[in-house]
């Protein structure tokens, strides 16, 4: 069986300004990630013939997409052989398994693969997070959210995303005696390592007792527990193996899981490689809220089924010389949320030895990359 | 016919969900006091949310079954950020998983219980509050729990 895996190759990242309320216009944004992911990759913007995305100029409240294939094409003077946008992938990173299965399939050679938020200044703009679900932009509007099926089972009850958590940090403190200092444990360590990274979002220092008082949202999560809606947009090139102009610098796709679930995805990305989770030196797993990136310890075999409370215990397991660093740039709660972008580019970063003030003392040669949560899930495995 | 026992009055608005070919019998079942659970006709699987075709057997034969309206809380939250202008926090939100089947779980709020009462397993049933033409189905800790006596001169904080 051929792998996709083994035909294609990261090449190139880029990243443009991230930051809270940048009121910047987000197809400049893209423009600024893309073509910096397209120069890393020591490629023109002419040799790209494949542009992926998530979730594409369609499925949107405000800020959730700032451009799409046909925006970006038109914005940068693509002209491509195969795109794919679309919010029905495997996580935020299925933009990135599509763009391996385009390049090892042959329908492309080098593709830009790209993901733009503009949430922070969609919110003040609109008035909140809530105020962005509602329909005529906010000013007493009534919910919008039956265009899905499932939004119906939820609004009815005020239900918003971060219950969902609520309901899943409540369930293993009754019944695995998981405590709040914890759950803290993810967000205090991302905030320690966002501490040296200029990129990252919040920096200042952030303590147990500020956690413990934040404002909750739905008990037990706090603010703390919750990552940061930004403004920002991240960029990727995957080339087709063979075809890297400086392959001393790509980063290797040593397996993928596409599967439906935590579990799922992980057990698939385990079941298309010979690395153990003992080789991994470091892992960016996605934490849109605390409890996510448990979930992901857990799914990948790093600890068993409600252990990962224990395991980041204390914070120093998952600090920088722990056995398994994680989230070394900050992560989402504290670098912003790029949606699993910001994570694969911190991976990126670590493993060619290019992160800078953050860079972890070993240079890591395979790296874990998580998107998503629930039933949008995907997990990648990479090396240098 | 409206049963008054389970039908509850509040001081706000809920958003009303559609009421489709697949979720009118789902959403207005309240109507007369009882909660009904699509079930397949040739399995038996309850199925939440409910599909026209059951996912275990892909039996197409689905019908809306009468249940007991009891069962425990999976787990609970008391939510504090206003996600629906209509409906002022904070609130219980939880799910809790019907006793004919495990696993069936639905989300839902818990009413008139103290949130020093609220627990994973907490004995619960439902009742019903009006949003537009549909009968939203609510819990609320089972009278003869242990704990209601002692609870019941508690003030809670929870509207819901």
């Amino acid at each position: 069986m051929s792998r996709a895996e083994s035909a294609a190759v990261i090449t190139g990242v880029g990243r443009s300004r991230v930051g809270r309320r940048l009121g910047a216009d987000p197809w400049v944004l893209t423009a600024e990630a893309a073509l910096a992911a397209i120069a890393d990759a020591g490629l023109s913007p002419d040799d790209v013939d494949g542009v992926s995305t998530y979730p594409g100029a369609f499925w949107s409240t405000p800020g959730i997409t700032g451009a799409g294939v046909d925006d970006v094409r038109a914005l940068l003077g693509l002209r491509t052989r195969w795109h794919c946008g679309g919010g029905e992938l495997a996580g935020q990173l299925g933009a990135m398994v599509n763009a391996v299965l385009a390049v090892a399939g042959g329908l492309a050679t080098h593709v830009l693969c790209f993901r733009t938020v503009w949430e922070s200044t969609a919110q003040q703009a609109y008035g909140g997070r809530a105020a962005t679900l509602l329909d005529g932009g906010g000013s007493g509007g009534r919910p919008v959210r039956f265009g899905r099926e499932l939004a119906q089972w939820t609004t009815p009850f005020g239900i918003g995303y971060p219950c969902h958590a609520a309901l899943d940090m409540r369930r293993r403190m009754e019944l695995a005696g998981a405590t709040r200092e914890q759950f803290a444990q993810v967000a205090l360590v991302a905030r320690r390592y966002a501490a040296a990274n200029d990129a990252a979002v919040y920096r200042e220092p952030l303590t147990m007792e500020q956690y413990l008082d934040a404002r909750l949202i739905s008990d037990p999560v706090c603010v703390y527990d919750c990552d940061v809606p930004v403004d920002g947009s991240v960029a990727f090139v995957v080339s087709r193996a063979g075809h890297a102009p400086d392959p001393a610098r790509a980063v290797t796709f040593e397996a993928i899981g596409s599967a439906s679930g935590f579990d799922e995805a992980a057990a698939m990305m385990w079941d298309r490689t010979d690395l153990k989770p003992a080789d991994v030196d470091v892992a960016q797993l996605y934490d849109g809220f605390t409890v996510y990136a448990l979930r992901w310890l857990e799914a990948l075999g790093f600890c068993g089924a409600h252990e990962a409370t224990d395991f980041v215990d204390g914070g120093t397991r998952i600090g920088p010389d722990g056995e398994l660093p994680m989230n070394t740039g900050g992560g989402q709660l504290s670098g912003g949320r790029l949606h699993g972008f910001g994570g694969l580019l911190e991976a990126c970063l670590q493993l060619r030895g290019e992160a800078g003030a953050h860079q972890l003392p070993d240079v890591p040669r395979v790296a874990v990359v998580t998107s998503g949560a629930e039933a949008f899930t995907s997990a990648l495995l990479l090396s240098r | 016919m409206t049963d008054p026992r389970t039908l509850v009055v509040e001081p706000f608005e809920r958003v009303a969900p559609p009421l489709t070919e697949r979720t009118q019998a789902f959403w207005t079942s309240g109507a007369d006091g009882r909660l009904r659970i699509a079930r397949c006709q040739r399995c038996r699987r309850y199925l939440h949310p409910p599909r026209p075709v059951c996912p275990a057997c892909r039996g197409g034969a689905v019908a809306f079954e009468p249940v007991s309206g009891r069962g425990t809380v999976w787990s609970w939250t008391v939510n504090r950020y206003g996600w629906v202008p209509s409906m002022p926090p904070p609130y219980v939100v939880a799910q809790v998983e019907l006793a004919e089947q495990p696993g069936l779980l639905l989300f839902t709020n818990v009413i008139d219980c103290p949130p020093q009462r609220l627990r994973v397993g907490l004995p619960v049933e439902v009742c019903f509050a009006r949003a537009g033409e549909a009968y939203i189905p609510l819990f609320r800790p089972v009278p003869d729990d242990g704990e209601a006596a002692a609870a019941d001169g508690e003030a809670g904080d929870v509207q819901g």
